[in-house]
């Protein structure tokens, strides 16, 4: 090591670290202890109560409704996205072996790309305000205003029971698909273009084409795309924190109650801060319950080209 | 490359030209054309979906409240731009964009130099507990900021961080360190050692080696790194919610939440539309101007 190395190491990490240290590793682990106390936040002394909390939380009916919500985005989001990603993508790309070997896929190719990568970059937040308002109640909304052109009555997207939360997934859906659709396109123009003409020259069809080659080239793309859409959608904050009825209660009568908003409004609205860190704990073993999951899922031999 | 013409003719070629065996890829260019129209069919659908709810909403933020109470469709009986002075200086959507650009652009500065500095350390100093930092850091990312939250609010409350724009700032740098550290270490690894070598000899200390060799190598890597960050600090909305309480320090996302829900009972749609306008459009702007560094950047990031 040269003169000076440790000093310059000391000096140079000291900021960060402390930093760090302070305001997220200290949060976390201090987590576990509250979560195995009666703190209400305001008193200073935070009676230890051993698993109380956790006790509540299995019999406390939000708490499921809530997880099973968490489920239900974590199964759907990915799926629907990936779907409709891979189809999009196919799309695009398809032109591509099709127009001389050397085309940028689909005309207008270019232009799909900007627009559907687009709604990505926007706010989850400001994309929630936006969709209350297509999905307003009356046929002022965009929504209840097409269905209107066709007959059909307006209905209460976001204050109906039935159709609150699939409407919020929908939300979800609508701003990330773009950046799968541009994902997988890049992916897909990494392959040779001789693979597909060879596939083409034995007849394959475009479904088998697809299937039997595009699909396990890219699969590992996949895999880390669905990892990463699952991780996000076990989150559903914002949107559901934004969109709910009576300013984020995850109502109406939590139908649309998701863990995070849960635990937000346990802590910061009943202060009851040792429960709600309970539910965060909670939230730590589905993500990773959820990656294990998903990890041995999508093993699968990987080609290479 | 003539060869590779008559092997694979373009959509528009007759199909007499083409050499391609019988069987299944018979008639291709005839349902090729009908795919065709599918393709741009279904590619279009996508996009209307895309651009309908914002140009919708960038066309609502132009009528009065009684227009958009009357008919989505119709369109605005006038471009009525006081709608966006009323929503930048009535309703403080102004703020709350000013309070979001600064808390975004410290924070991004911050995350930069800490996760910079972090990073070159741990990619190019052998200490020990070298490892144990890396580890320290990148574990940060598996765990979610909800766990934290409860912890935060009162640290951040006794630090003095809370409801302030800079303590906003060092919070999200904070929060962004894993992510920041986990690619430039990767990156800085990359780059060659003969280079810091030939600075050592030449008598460069190491802050001088650090900040005028090799953090300027790393431009690339940071500009990926700082599109992601920007993002992600642009979208927070949770931090945010706990840590600033009074509605002067609000940050876009938080305070435009905050006028659906009064402008609700209030009844002022055209100020929240205009709000809404406000949002979006600047992110087009810049994404228009950036379009091919944002995607790029982003996706060979997802890809590597």
């Amino acid at each position: 090591m040269r003169a000076g190395s440790l000093r310059f190491v000391v000096t140079a990490l000291a900021v960060p670290i402390l930093l760090y240290g302070v305001l997220v590793i200290s949060p976390y682990a201090q987590s576990f202890y509250i979560s195995l106390t009666d703190w209400n936040g305001l008193s200073p002394e935070r009676t230890f109560v051993g698993l109380d909390n956790y006790v509540r939380l299995v019999q406390d009916d939000v708490f499921w409704i809530s997880v099973w919500h968490n489920v239900i985005a974590v199964l759907v989001i990915p799926a629907v996205t990936l779907a409709l990603g891979l189809f999009f993508a196919t799309m695009i790309h398809v032109g591509r072996y099709r127009a001389r070997g050397g085309g940028r896929g689909v005309r207008g190719a270019a232009v799909y790309r900007i627009v559907y990568f687009f709604p990505h970059l926007l706010s989850i937040a400001v994309v929630g305000v936006l969709f209350s308002t297509v999905y307003d109640p009356t046929d002022s909304g965009l929504l209840n205003g097409a269905l209107g052109l066709v007959g059909i009555e307006p209905v209460n997207w976001l204050g109906d029971r039935g159709t609150a939360y699939p409407a919020m997934l929908a939300v979800i859906i609508w701003l990330s698909v773009g950046f799968y659709v541009i994902l997988f396109t890049s992916a897909m123009s990494s392959i040779p273009v001789d693979i597909f003409e060879a596939a083409r020259l034995d007849g394959a069809s475009r479904w088998q084409t697809f299937w039997r080659m595009t699909l396990p080239l890219i699969w590992d793309t996949v895999q880390v795309a669905g990892i990463y859409l699952g991780i996000h959608a076990l989150d559903m904050f914002a949107i559901v924190n934004v969109m709910s009825a009576a300013g984020g209660s995850g109502g109406p009568d939590n139908a649309t109650q998701v863990l995070g908003n849960y635990l937000y409004l346990t802590a910061f609205q009943n202060s009851e801060f040792g429960y709600a860190t309970a539910i965060g704990v909670a939230l730590l073993l589905l993500t990773l319950a959820f990656a294990a999951a998903a990890l041995r899922l999508t093993r699968r031999e990987r080609v290479e080209f | 490359m003539s060869l590779d013409t008559t092997r694979a003719p373009g959509p528009a070629a007759p199909p007499a030209a083409r050499p391609a065996p019988p069987g299944p890829g018979d008639g291709r260019s005839a349902t090729g054309s009908v795919l065709n129209v599918f393709t741009h069919g279904f590619l279009l659908t996508w996009a209307a979906l895309v651009v309908i709810p914002l140009a919708w909403c960038v066309m609502s933020a132009f009528k009065t409240n009684d227009e958009l109470l009357s008919s989505p469709w119709s369109l605005p009986g006038a471009l009525r731009w006081s709608n966006f002075a009323d929503a930048w200086t009535n309703a403080e959507i102004g703020r709350y964009f000013v309070n979001t650009v600064v808390v975004v652009t410290l924070g991004t500065a911050l995350t930069l130099a800490m996760g910079a500095t972090v990073s070159y350390v741990v990619a190019r100093y052998a200490f020990r507990g070298n490892r144990l930092v890396y580890f320290l850091f990148v574990i940060g990312m598996t765990f979610p900021t909800f766990l934290a939250i409860v912890p935060l609010f009162f640290i951040a409350q006794s630090l003095r961080l809370a409801d302030s724009l800079p303590g906003l700032a060092v919070v999200y740098a904070a929060y962004n360190l894993p992510f920041a550290v986990f690619f430039l270490t990767a990156y800085f690894r990359t780059l060659p050692t003969s280079l810091s070598e030939a600075a050592f000899i030449d008598g460069c200390g190491h802050w001088g080696t650090y900040l005028r060799i090799m953090l300027p190598l790393a431009r690339p890597g940071l500009v990926s790194v700082g599109i992601f960050v920007v993002l992600g600090q642009w979208n927070q909305y949770l931090l945010p919610l706990i840590l600033q309480s009074s509605p002067e320090n609000y940050v876009l996302a938080q305070g435009l939440a905050n006028l659906a829900v009064s402008q609700g009972y209030a009844g002022n749609w055209s100020a929240l539309f205009a709000g809404l306008t406000i949002s979006i459009v600047p992110v087009l702007v810049v994404y228009l101007s950036f379009q091919r560094q944002i995607q790029g950047g982003m996706v060979t990031g997802a890809l590597k």
